[in-house]
């Protein structure tokens, strides 16, 4: 069993301290503006606050991926162009990538460079990843959240190149990179602009009992009665209607991701990097989240029971679920 | 003015889980009625439906071909169990018929033979278009969210490697897709123990928000505006500035008066005023919207004042 890489979010400068010193063996990041998906204000890195954090993570060891996964829209490449040159003139360790237009660019201009496949690529057959492999040269794939461990066992047989495999924290219910949800009830595009339920069309709303409802631009997306906590307005986690089920989520409920006990089974499955969720989260819980992991992952390569009861306290609303990971029943 | 002949009138793959009979008879009526030069046809949304039209499907495509229309087969737009990646290989692999490819995993088989991009490859701009034509495109789907200014920059770019342009026009607009079923979900069942249940939703089964607002519908494993797209008012300028081709997205009723409304329109034998009053008054209820075309939300709908 090879010792899988632990990849952690760095949603700022202090984040990316914090994650280093942590333990992380690498963190992934973005620059400021729509050419990662996690565009939300006061996040991610201006080109020269970049700059110092591959410095400061190479000193310590780690590595640095540059998340430019979003799509650019016809007549907005510059920025994205700019972004992958930036990347590679900093030294970053991999480029991650999700347009194919973005990765032709990156393969062409800077051959020598590391290029990861994201997640918002939405390769979830061996077939699609071989194509990126073989068109790209794609080193690495981050796999799409809707497989079980079975399946990604199987894909594992089948590719040329590395998996990484998201293992906690938010995790959406729509395949990665195909999701209009968002863009339809706020016209801002979770592809294009690299943001999914922004803040800026977010609103609560009470009522005269006392219910709290939350928007998103003109659409309810759930409602909280005064003993529940009420929960941000994330479409594929809200409660709704149909003729034969009422007031259910529809799509999933606000749970968040814990594959905890089924690490050791994933990197038996041939799983290369162990991905955590959580770019827009404090420092505090990702150093907490880092932590944690670092001394599952160690315990799990000396075949010792990884301790993370610690842990369930970090999940999303003290809820979690190991998604379609588990099995097929999911679906 | 547009040049009414050149353009092209499409009709995208039925989306819907419809009994046998509805969807034969549904493509009967298109070859003698629905004026559309091209029918997109197969399994787009889930690998389970794929053999419940099978054994109708070569006198469909019999009946289509002898009323004139052109025949593309469309691929599954997600591809990730055995079951869907053998239905995607026996439908890419067939050979001797034109694929709209609708996930990478096509692109694998199709191994540089000339191929149409669908709406679910995300095209979003010109180095996209670049690769694809190299790999064979001849021809592209954009996404529905595809704003209006990124269609005008691709439009150049598609004309410099001689593929061509079509956009959806009417119908409801596919938003998402999981590897969860919903329709079973809101059954209390599961994608493997389905027991087809979407079939009991023609267009969809509607989601409204918890102050009753209808909002999405589900179909399977895809989620769909509840809204029509409707750009009877944008399509001439976009046939103007190089636009090919337009696509009807089948609905259980109201698909081909669509069809001939948008068809007249095309033409110049009807204005988009008039246009817009017949639609609303085919069968199909449900609300319009171009927001996606004019940047702004999705579900938004803007009368465009138009130039007779």
């Amino acid at each position: 069993m090879h010792r899988p890489e632990l990849v952690c979010p760095a949603g700022t400068p202090a984040g990316l301290h914090a994650a280093v010193d942590a333990g992380a063996d690498a963190v992934y990041c973005g620059f400021q503006g729509p050419t990662n998906a996690r565009n939300f204000p006061g996040l991610n890195f201006s080109p020269r606050e970049m700059e110092q954090a591959v410095t400061y993570a190479h000193d310590r060891g780690t590595k640095v991926l540059a998340a430019i996964n979003s799509f650019p829209p016809a007549g907005q490449m510059a920025a994205w162009k700019r972004a992958v040159d930036d990347a590679v003139r900093f030294g970053m360790d991999a480029v991650i990538v999700a347009d194919i237009g973005v990765a032709a660019y990156t393969a062409r201009m800077h051959p020598d460079q590391r290029l990861h496949l994201s997640v918002q690529a939405g390769a979830s057959s061996p077939e699609a990843i071989n194509f990126y492999c073989r068109e790209f040269g794609v080193r690495r794939v981050v796999l799409p959240r809707i497989l079980t461990v079975a399946e990604i066992k199987g894909i594992h047989a089948q590719i040329p190149c590395e998996i990484e495999a998201f293992i906690f924290g938010n995790i959406g219910m729509m395949a990665e990179g195909r999701c209009s949800l968002s863009a339809y009830a706020t016209g801002q595009s979770t592809n294009m602009d690299g943001v999914c339920s922004p803040a800026s069309h977010v609103h609560y709303l009470q009522d005269e009992g006392g219910n709290l409802k939350s928007l998103l631009g003109e659409f309810t997306i759930d409602c909280f009665t005064c003993d529940e906590s009420a929960g941000y307005p994330t479409i594929c986690k809200g409660r709704y209607d149909t003729e034969i089920r009422t007031g259910y989520y529809a799509f999933e409920e606000p749970v968040s991701l814990n594959l905890t006990p089924l690490l050791p089974e994933l990197m038996r499955a041939g799983v290369t990097a162990l991905k955590i969720e959580g770019r827009q989260r404090s420092r505090a819980y990702v150093a907490a989240v880092v932590a944690a992991f670092r001394k599952a992952v160690d315990a799990c390569m000396e075949n010792r029971v990884p301790d993370m009861a610690g842990l369930i306290a970090l999940t999303e609303g003290h809820r979690e679920t190991q998604g379609a990971f588990g099995g097929r029943k999911w679906r | 003015m547009a040049l009414g002949t050149s353009k092209r009138l499409t009709l995208g793959p039925v989306l819907f889980n419809w009994p046998v009979e509805t969807w034969r008879d549904f493509y009967y009526r298109v070859a003698d009625e629905a004026p559309v030069d091209r029918v997109y046809i197969g399994e787009v949304v889930c690998s389970k439906r794929a053999p419940l039209f099978r054994t109708c499907l070569p006198d469909v495509v019999d009946r289509l071909r002898n009323a004139g229309k052109e025949i593309v087969f469309s691929t599954l737009a997600e591809v990730v169990s055995g079951t869907d990646r053998k239905c995607l290989e026996s439908v890419a692999c067939a050979g001797d018929i034109l694929i709209e490819a609708n996930d990478m995993s096509a692109l694998w088989h199709l191994d540089g033979n000339p191929f149409i991009a669908g709406p679910y490859l995300n095209v979003y701009n010109e180095d996209t278009l670049e690769f694809l034509a190299g790999k064979g495109a001849v021809h592209v789907t954009l996404p529905p969210e595809l704003p209006r200014s990124a269609i005008a920059a691709l439009i150049e770019k598609a004309g410099e490697l001689k593929l061509t342009l079509e956009v959806q026009v009417h119908g409801r607009m596919p938003l998402a897709l999981s590897a969860r079923c919903y329709h079973a979900r809101a059954h209390g069942l599961n994608r493997d123990s389905c027991r087809y249940v979407c079939d009991r939703d023609p267009d969809g089964m509607l989601l409204r928000t918890l102050d009753g607002k209808p909002f999405l519908v589900i179909n399977g494993v895809q989620t769909l505006s509840y809204t029509c797209l409707n750009l009877v008012q944008e399509m001439n300028a976009l046939a103007d500035v190089g636009v090919d081709a337009f696509r009807i997205s089948p609905q259980s009723s109201g698909t081909v008066e669509a069809a001939r409304i948008f068809h007249c329109c095309l033409k110049g034998e009807m204005t988009a005023d008039e246009a817009l009053i017949r639609l609303g008054e085919t069968e199909f209820d449900a609300p319009f919207a171009n927001g996606f075309h004019h940047g702004a939300e999705g579900h938004h709908w803007r009368s465009v004042a138009t130039v007779v």
